[in-house]
């Protein structure tokens, strides 16, 4: 099986055991062994909740080092447009293109100038009615992983376009050609990253092949030397080709405002997230076209990697798009198809269910029951298992103990020191 | 060893907020046993469906669930007012539900006939001043 690649990592030496990320962690993918977290590889969705939480900052992204881009002869800057909101007092996003091709770029292409161009693709598709309905975004990669590990029958539902970012990375390779007259493995695309599950998306992409996105910059690393850059310039550049729908997106609801209906629903935050898919998959939303999914609370700006309160950013988001025009990019013939996705999303069944054979799965859970009634329920997490009914599940699949359980241990212990005592007296 | 496992839930009729609490639970246990998705889908509507008809309608009552390899049977049973007449009641839009429920976007009459259209069996025993059987089965199909 060949290994799937995260963006969260575990720092082992700053971990101390708590039980802080393994609470939190919407897949129940996080377990405190031996006194250190372990992440579930098969259940990550790299949405980000354990760097957040942590107190110890033993959670952390990797990204792509900027000192990588000197690995190509011409390189193009894709930044996320939350990386517009991260700056104090900013005119224009054209200070923030011009900043980045003085860190070494040679050139920049925003992804929002792509997002909008998946916006009109949407609107498109939901015209011509091609498609399941409630569509729900393909953009935020978190949730896509999400819905392949935990919602089978919302699959379908999935828009299958590519995410502003890999439509990015494509006209701004072709760009990049036709300009530098280079061929395509000397051209270098960095996406400047608010989040670790874009990351993970381009090594191990969902519905891709191939991501032509060659490394992902976290805003946060990138930010000190950026920001020295604006401070210094000498003249302005205008890069800027976004409108305000496309900056829009930096924001929960702002991709589904792009959709220029009132049919729509925008959620933000895992847990809400988890809610509304939970509800298309009881079919009890019934009246709208489209749903807007982000990971993050606020919407891409709300991402970890990102350094600035979300809130603060998407004020200054607002503030930035006021005076755009509306949309600056629009699709060319043939783009839309090239757009489409090469895979069809497949729901991975093997990662929360029991066994492959469900008579096996039907034994497993009866076991899993009874386990369940014995233990305490107050999912403390002490025993390193988010809650008493995962511990049980833990316990049948032969990964954890029931004396993990310190209530059981206690007890257990208390029982050897009674037949003790009455063995002696 | 077992061959079905069985599942029994309290459905509380003050707080109709938490209505779908057992349905929600019975579709986890599906999931984690990797049941047919299709069939998933039809026993959690079918299911939330009546729940909420429980919650309106008879202040509560209890579901047992009963997993099969290939099948669910479900009983969802409560002393409400009972049905007067069943065959009013299957017939889509239809619906005997208060203001205060309608207004809240339930009770428009599509509860039985929906409840029919994702089960493969259903059956109803009502009784005036008793209450309410309601036997569900869905099947897996192949």
């Amino acid at each position: 099986m060949s290994k799937y690649f995260h963006s969260v990592q575990l720092d082992a030496d700053r971990c101390c055991g708590c039980t802080n990320c393994l609470k939190r962690c919407p897949t129940e993918a996080i377990r405190v062994h031996d006194g250190k977290a372990k992440i579930l590889s098969e259940r990550c969705i790299d949405c980000g909740e354990c760097i957040r939480i942590c107190p110890h900052h033993a959670k952390k992204a990797n990204s792509t080092p900027l000192e990588e881009i000197r690995d190509f002869a011409y390189t193009v800057a894709i930044p996320a447009p939350a990386l517009f909101g991260q700056f104090n007092n900013l005119d224009s996003i054209d200070i923030v293109l011009t900043g980045l091709k003085k860190l070494g770029f040679d050139d920049v292409f925003e992804v929002s100038r792509a997002a909008e161009l998946v916006s009109e693709a949407t609107r498109k598709m939901i015209k011509e009615n091609k498609f399941k309905k409630p569509i729900i975004s393909s953009a935020c990669p978190a949730v896509v992983r999400l819905i392949k590990i935990r919602f089978p029958e919302l699959c379908d539902n999935v828009m299958p376009l590519l995410a502003p970012i890999e439509v990015a990375a494509r006209v701004a390779r072709r760009r990049a050609m036709e300009k530098s007259g280079l061929p395509s493995d000397k051209i270098g695309i960095f996406f400047i990253t608010p989040c670790p599950a874009k990351v993970t998306e381009i090594h191990s992409p969902n519905y891709t092949a191939h991501s032509e996105v060659d490394g992902a910059i976290a805003v946060s690393k990138i930010y000190p030397e950026l920001t020295h850059e604006m401070d210094h310039l000498k003249e302005v550049e205008p890069l800027g080709q976004s409108g305000l729908m496309g900056i829009g997106w930096a924001t929960s609801g702002g991709e589904a405002a792009a959709m220029l209906g009132d049919k729509y629903l925008a959620a933000d935050g895992i847990e809400n997230v988890i809610r509304v898919l939970e509800e298309l998959e009881d079919e009890h939303i019934r009246s709208v076209d489209f749903v807007e999914l982000n990971a993050c609370s606020g919407g891409c700006v709300g991402g970890v990697l990102n350094v600035e309160n979300p809130y603060v950013a998407q004020a200054r988001i607002q503030n930035l798009r006021k005076f755009l025009p509306v949309s600056l990019n629009h699709l060319e013939d043939g783009e839309l198809e090239r757009m489409l996705w090469e895979n069809e999303l497949a729901y991975d069944a093997n990662i929360f269910r029991l066994d492959s054979d469900i008579s096996k799965a039907m034994d497993m859970m009866t076991r899993m029951e009874d386990i369940f009634q014995d233990l305490p329920h107050l999912d403390c997490g002490s025993c390193g298992a988010p809650t008493c009914r995962a511990l049980a599940e833990d316990i049948v699949r032969g990964r954890a103990k029931e004396t993990d359980c310190i209530f059981k241990l206690r007890a257990k212990i208390q029982n050897v020191y009674d037949q003790l005592k009455g063995t002696i007296s | 060893m077992s061959n079905a496992i069985h599942l029994h839930y309290e459905v509380s009729g003050e707080d109709f907020t938490r209505a779908g609490e057992a349905s929600s639970a019975v579709k986890k246990r599906l999931k984690s046993l990797g049941y047919n998705p299709d069939a998933i889908r039809r026993i959690a509507i079918a299911m939330y469906e009546a729940e909420i008809n429980m919650v309106i309608h008879a202040d509560g009552g209890f579901c047992d669930v009963d997993i099969y390899p290939d099948r669910v049977e479900i009983l969802l049973s409560d002393h409400g007012p009972g049905i007067p007449d069943v065959e009013k009641a299957m017939q889509e839009g239809y619906s005997t539900a208060p203001d205060n429920v309608r207004s809240l976007g339930f009770g428009a009459g599509m509860g039985l006939p929906n409840i029919k259209k994702y089960s493969d069996e259903m059956r109803i025993e009502t009784t005036i001043g008793v209450g309410t059987n309601l036997y569900l089965t869905v099947r897996v199909k192949s």
